[in-house]
């Protein structure tokens, strides 16, 4: 379990995560807690992990606002937190 | 955009889901779609590190063995351009999804309810950092507190220790009175009291704290400490992670859109789980949270009654009352006490889309009015987050559904535009 690792590069840095991890576990891993800043400039971070309330909402692949509790991390994805 | 016909469509592929697709594709062609990227609903979460080890296994292997068509990473946001058509997006684009029967079991998802400090970084809801966890994200020497109420509570708290977590404590909202006449009731369920035993052992040393609840979270950046409180007085504790929610709410957009007869927060049905459409049924948590076992009872309900298995249905029928029984006992033990209500303070934020406020929400007198003038509920979640507190915290019921029930991109959107006779 968890042999294989996908590369991915979060925020410009290159990270590596467990085959199966889902985009949000790889930022949280990464030691980033805040994905985004709220309208009033909060930091926020994932609330449901279930694709519900789009706080982990990142770009993935030039691709804005995903849910990154949904999405799997994949080999060459780039990652952008918003 | 591409379209697809089905026979019978379900969506949701979680225990009601799979039971549903399973029994109708006896006689039937089905397609399943789930906005996950695989089945298995977010107690048997069939993807991460740790799929295949979170139970559903029997049921799993027969959902491999039928002949359905399966659209995962598939999400439904709204009604195609004729009738009993879906329009789903997908990873490469829209698609609409004709039916002759739906069966809905859209599950369910935590009901948050807001306090000070509860939009902090690493606040979660206690089922949201589990699913985190079976995706890989680490947890190994994090201090966790997990609190709210209901069962879950105590799985998630074993689970996460499993994974290396050091579990602070468990807060219970529910006083221990009530508590322990729900543990009498189990009495009716052996299956219970083996897996409450099971679970038991597994916190062997954890605080659980009863008829106490979370007053507030703080820290910079992310939560730091929690303020505990309950009749005994207040305290501190630190952590890395707060785990709380107050048990579970129905998802009930897609039902409400398509026109379902929604009661209470829930979907009505008969003892068909035929919804007030006739040609749309509804199983598991969207018709009242009861659980895995509730739900496998009513998917195989409607899915033998999209079947016509008359027979099937009946010698179903028995086990769906006991199991409704065992909600309504949840309900009861779990009842949430008046003074969560008066955990948000003037300037909590309510709606974390919009940084909406209570003291603004509090203007109005409706959420028609308090969405006018706040956006309260309009931003990416459309209020599934908020919408739950705010009928908690002011009584308000939710609006009726418009679509797109999801946000979807502007070129989806364009598509969409040519569809909707809003």
């Amino acid at each position: 379990m968890g042999k294989s690792v996908v590369r991915l590069t979060i925020d410009g840095r290159e990270t590596a995560a467990a085959q199966g991890s889902t985009v949000a576990a790889a930022l949280l891993n990464a030691g980033l807690t805040e994905l985004r800043q709220s309208v009033n400039g909060e930091p926020r971070g994932p609330l449901c992990g279930m694709g519900i309330c789009f706080e982990c909402r990142v770009s993935i692949d030039g691709r804005a606002h995903q849910k990154s509790c949904q999405v799997l991390c994949a080999d060459g994805m780039v990652v952008t937190t918003e | 955009m591409n379209h697809v016909s089905s026979d019978v469509v379900v969506v949701g592929a979680g225990p009601a889901g799979i039971a549903a697709a399973c029994t109708a594709a006896r006689t039937r062609q089905v397609t399943i779609i789930d906005d996950n990227p695989a089945p298995g609903g977010q107690i048997w979460r069939g993807y991460g590190q740790a799929s295949g080890a979170s139970g559903g296994g029997d049921w799993f292997s027969r959902l491999r063995g039928i002949a359905a068509q399966r659209l995962y990473s598939s999400r439904v946001v709204g009604l195609g351009d004729s009738p009993r058509t879906l329009l789903v997006e997908r990873p490469d684009g829209m698609m609409q999804v004709c039916y002759r029967d739906l069966i809905l079991a859209t599950g369910a998802r935590e009901l948050f309810l807001p306090f000070a400090g509860w939009t902090l970084p690493n606040v979660m809801g206690p089922g949201g950092l589990q699913a985190l966890v079976k995706c890989g994200l680490r947890v190994e020497a994090k201090r966790i507190v997990v609190a709210g109420s209901g069962p879950l509570l105590l799985a998630v708290a074993a689970y996460l220790r499993k994974h290396g977590a050091s579990i602070v404590c468990v807060v219970e909202q529910a006083p221990f009175s009530a508590l322990s006449r729900f543990g009498k009731r189990l009495v009716q369920y052996p299956g219970k009291i083996v897996e409450a035993a099971r679970l038991q052992s597994k916190v062997l040393g954890v605080r659980y704290l009863t008829g106490t609840w979370v007053e507030a979270a703080s820290g910079g950046g992310r939560v730091e400490s929690v303020t505990l409180v309950s009749h005994q007085g207040r305290r501190r504790e630190d952590c890395d992670y707060l785990a709380i929610a107050y048990g579970l709410t129905p998802n009930v957009e897609l039902p409400s859109l398509l026109g379902c007869e929604i009661h209470g927060g829930k979907v009505s049905v008969n003892d068909r789980q035929q919804t007030s459409q006739p040609h749309i049924y509804c199983a598991g948590e969207p018709t009242g949270v009861g659980g895995v076992d509730l739900a496998l009872v009513e998917g195989q309900i409607a899915g033998a009654a999209v079947a016509g298995d008359r027979r099937t249905v009946e010698s179903l029928s028995p086990q769906r009352e006991r199991w409704q029984r065992f909600a309504a006992f949840l309900d009861e033990g779990f009842a949430l006490r008046a003074e969560l209500r008066a955990l948000a303070k003037p300037d909590t934020i309510v709606c974390r889309c919009e940084d909406v406020s209570l003291e603004r929400l509090q203007r109005f007198d409706s959420w028609r009015a308090a969405k006018l003038h706040t956006r309260c509920g309009m931003g990416p979640c459309q209020g599934r987050v908020c919408g739950a507190a705010v009928h908690h915290l002011l009584g308000w019921d939710p609006e009726s559904v418009r679509p797109p029930i999801f946000p979807i991109t502007v070129a989806a959107l364009a598509a969409f535009g040519n569809h909707s006779s809003d």
